[in-house]
């Protein structure tokens, strides 16, 4: 123990090279950031999931006998923006991205170091401005915001609410700023964009939603607030205003929203499937090129949300089939993450497990999400719980489940310590089967007609309810065991090698935990991306 | 503008046909033209607005591909916004 | 790769290889800034669009109502700031210290004209009621369009505006660095993304200047 703590205290990495809160709340290192981030985003995933839990309680029983009405409108408005907004949307990107891109391309840090501070501070302070708000009596209009409910009918704070999620936006902007620059211009010699892992592709692709998106997310919200406050008749019916203007420039982000959510995740799971198959990864070229499609195609389809909102039936057909053709570059991700693994030598490490969670429920997700692309079926479920069990998998199922897979993967390169894998497994079981508890009734409760946003229902739904509360409290279980053992394993977990999973990419060639500025000296890349067949270690006992 | 420096009389000549296309905005609008009255202030606005683009900003000299595939994609993108926005509301009235 | 000269200016930050890299991510990462607000504008001229086409008689109403001449020149004004923000910028490139400074208030100084144009010309479309909310009043057939069409005037131009004040600012400080010496010949990425900005905001009130001013002049009543 002495030996490890004298090599310890040799070896500087970027967590003990300075100490102290201004160290920290200063800081310009881009893994430092990271931690920052994932103390604030794991803050508000604790926020939204308390909403969770209430809105299921509620929904125990078919009366509405827990909260009154309005109170149940704020606990599912509020679960939704703090869960997108404010985890969702940064998770990924902002905590393994913020980390690992500077590293997997050979840099020392983003192009732009104090942007991305200032992109922390900005998260924070959209924060707040939404803790404020949910502690001063919270806001009803749902996460979508629908003019003239939000703008002619409501007492809430919807615009201090609006002005947290603008603030939020422009996080996400300056973000996805960051990454699109230095992916472009802070590659190390020999690292061609044919060499780039998939994860950087896909935080390329979601950066470019980012920046092309959250602006028309901004402008919708500044207008409602200028409806709200100076009583301007943008979405006033009576001033010949439309509430659907609102809806097609809200969609317009909100659509693609949700694939800046799924594709970091894709990302994570292509690093993840090729390291433990020990192959590399199945049509390198489609998968990236997938990724971009996905980003491209994603800002086609918004008013799919739309379909019975009174937009024109020939708008409909067309954003309908957009929306299948939207579908196609995600299902061939799907197809090259399985052909990865055909022949390849598997191993069943936590990621990977959460990696086989993922490819099966993000399945489900999408393949629901072609039933509601459907006008014909749209009309009949609409608006009902299919549709939240649909997006449920893909956010849950899908992204949650990445983002689990990522932190347990690059766990030992951010904080030197591997997490006890017994535990590990343990807790992604429980995960899964939580999840597939809470949400599969609610496909069936949607499909027999069951609204969403009800705060009461029929007493024949009532069954399927109780097995959905049962399974959001198993989730909860889950959920908290890895919050506990990596905090264990910060103090008490087994000191990390370099490269515990002899995986590929640059970033397992720098110690566990990095240095501060990543590199001794500039890599000079000259190999292949999951280079597999050339690794010559092997993966650590476990 | 890479290190490339537009010589002043370059920007001096786009100035005046900037404030010159104004001038025949402003006058052109005196004049009914029906529905080309729209196409022709637009045509002179993007007008103005590229000169100011590839002069003014030095697009025309810039030695980064993508700085032009970044605005470009811009435009194209507020173009989705616009075009598919206004599909609903043209075909609305459509049987 | 670097030569020495970059390794002792102190400018360069030090994740950067050399200034050369420096410059071109700055450019590049100036312009992904102005696509985000190319989108951030576009939502609004999005809502124009399909108000106008929805009810272009309000339209031709209230642009009637602007004031032909203010806006003219107004776009003028922009137009001579710009000039001098891209001279500007070619002093830094020249290293004329002075000369940068000159022009950088010059152009601080168009900008606050154009700012109390826009002052006077908000003043008046307040005393006339053209306010929308509790006190809009308009004399003519469909008022609660050209209500509709104020609600997009005083919306689009109070954001350019916004951005006009923020141009004001950034200017200053520039000029202010730019009077200690902290441009020159080798480093002037701040200049060059102020200067940048500043077309931009222009740009979108060459648009503005059309669309909001000049509809109506073609049916003489």
């Amino acid at each position: 123990m002495a030996t490890v703590a004298v090599q310890r205290a040799e070896r500087e990495d970027y967590l003990n090279t300075e100490y102290g809160i201004k160290s920290w709340l200063l800081t310009t290192d881009h893994k430092r950031i990271a931690l920052l981030y994932l103390i604030a985003i794991t803050f508000f995933f604790f926020i939204g999931g308390f909403f969770a839990l209430l809105i299921r309680l509620e929904l125990l029983t078919p009366a509405g006998d827990l909260v009154q009405a309005d109170t149940y409108n704020k606990l599912f408005t509020m679960h939704g923006q703090v869960m997108i907004f404010f985890f969702l949307i940064p998770a990924v990107p902002a905590v393994l991205g913020n980390f690992l891109i500077p590293i997997m391309i050979g840099a020392k840090d983003l192009a732009f170091p104090r942007i991305n501070l200032l992109s922390w501070y900005l998260l924070m302070v959209g924060g707040a401005l939404m803790m404020y708000t949910i502690l001063t009596g919270g806001v009803d209009t749902g996460w979508t915001f629908y003019t003239p409910l939000s703008t002619a009918f409501l007492n809430t704070h919807v615009v201090a609410a609006a002005l947290a999620i603008f603030i939020a936006g422009f996080s996400s902007i300056l973000t996805g700023l960051n990454f699109i620059v230095t992916i472009h211009r802070m590659r190390a010699p020999g690292m061609t964009w044919s060499r780039l892992p998939l994860f950087v592709w896909a935080n390329y692709a979601t950066s470019i939603i980012q920046i092309l998106g959250t602006p028309v997310l901004a402008i919708s919200l500044m207008l409602v607030a200028l409806d709200r406050v100076f009583r301007f008749g943008f979405f006033d019916p009576q001033r010949g205003g439309d509430p659907l203007l609102f809806q097609h420039l809200f969609w317009f982000y909100s659509h693609p929203a949700v694939y800046i959510m799924i594709l970091p995740g894709m990302g994570v799971v292509s690093e993840v499937v090729t390291c433990f198959s020990r192959k590399r990864i199945f049509g390198y070229k489609f998968m990236a090129l997938a990724l971009i499609a996905i980003a491209v195609l994603g800002f086609l389809v918004w008013a799919h949300h739309m379909f019975v909102a009174g937009i024109s039936l020939y708008a409909g057909l067309a954003f309908s089939l957009l929306s299948y053709f939207v579908a196609v570059p995600s299902a061939i991700k799907v197809f090259n993450w399985t052909a990865t693994m055909y022949k390849g030598s598997i191993s069943y490490d936590t990621p990977m497990l959460y990696a086989f969670g993922f490819i099966g429920l993000f399945t489900m997700g999408g393949l629901t999400g072609l039933f509601v692309a459907a006008l014909g079926i749209d009309v009949h479920v609409t608006d009902t719980y299919f549709v939240i069990a649909h997006f449920h998998y893909i956010m849950v199922g899908g992204m949650v489940i990445a983002y689990l897979a990522g932190l347990h993967f690059w766990w030992p390169k951010i904080s030197g310590r591997m997490y006890p894998e017994g535990w590990g497994k343990l807790a992604a079981l429980i995960i899964f089967v939580g999840f597939n508890l809470t949400f599969f009734p609610q496909f069936v409760l949607g499909y027999l007609g069951m609204p969403r946003r009800y705060w009461q229902y029929k007493p024949e739904f009532q069954v399927l309810n109780v097995l959905s509360t049962a399974g959001s409290t198993i989730l909860a279980v889950g959920y908290l065991m890895p919050m506990i053992y990596f905090l264990w394993s910060m103090r008490y977990g087994k000191r990390a090698p370099d490269n515990p999973w002899a995986a590929a990419g640059l970033e397992w060639t720098t110690p566990s935990p990095p240095q501060t500025f990543n590199f001794d000296e500039t890599p000079v890349v000259t190999w292949e991306a999951y280079n597999y067949h050339q690794i010559k270690e092997v993966p650590v006992e476990r | 503008m890479t290190g490339h420096i537009v010589p002043k009389r370059t920007y001096v000549a786009v100035w005046i046909t900037l404030m010159i296309l104004t001038a025949v905005t402003a006058a052109v609008s005196r004049i009914d033209l029906g529905h080309g009255s729209a196409a022709v202030a637009l045509i002179i606005a993007t007008t103005k607005a590229l000169l100011v683009i590839l002069f003014f900003m030095g697009v025309k000299y810039v030695s980064q591909r993508m700085t032009i595939v970044m605005i470009v994609a811009a435009f194209f993108w507020l173009g989705i916004l616009l075009a598919l926005s206004m599909l609903d509301y043209v075909s609305r009235a459509w049987r | 790769m670097a030569v020495t000269h970059d390794e002792v200016n102190p400018a360069l930050r030090h994740h950067f290889a050399d200034l050369e890299q420096q410059r071109e991510a700055s450019e590049f990462g100036m312009w992904v800034f102005l696509a985000t607000e190319i989108m951030f504008f576009g939502g609004m001229f999005c809502a124009y669009m399909v108000y106008r086409y929805m009810y272009y008689p309000a339209w031709v109403a209230g642009s009637e109502a602007m004031d032909f001449w203010w806006g003219t020149i107004n776009t003028a004004v922009l137009i001579c700031s710009s000039l001098t923000m891209a001279l500007a910028v070619h002093s830094a490139q020249v290293g004329r210290r002075k000369l940068l400074v000159m022009f950088l208030i010059v152009t601080m100084l168009l900008g606050c004209v154009f700012l109390g144009i826009k002052a006077i010309e908000y003043q008046g479309h307040w005393e006339e009621h053209q306010f929308p909310g509790w006190s809009f009043h308009f004399e003519g057939p469909d008022p609660q369009h050209v209500e509709l069409f104020f609600c997009l005037y005083w919306g689009m131009t109070g954001f350019h505006a916004l951005h006009m004040v923020i141009g004001v600012v950034l200017v200053s400080i520039i000029a202010f660095l730019g009077w200690r010496g902290r441009y020159g010949p080798e480093y002037y990425n701040p200049v060059e993304n102020t200067g940048l900005y500043w077309h931009f905001v222009d740009i979108v009130w060459i648009y503005l200047y059309p669309l909001l001013y000049l509809i109506s002049h073609q049916h003489p009543h």
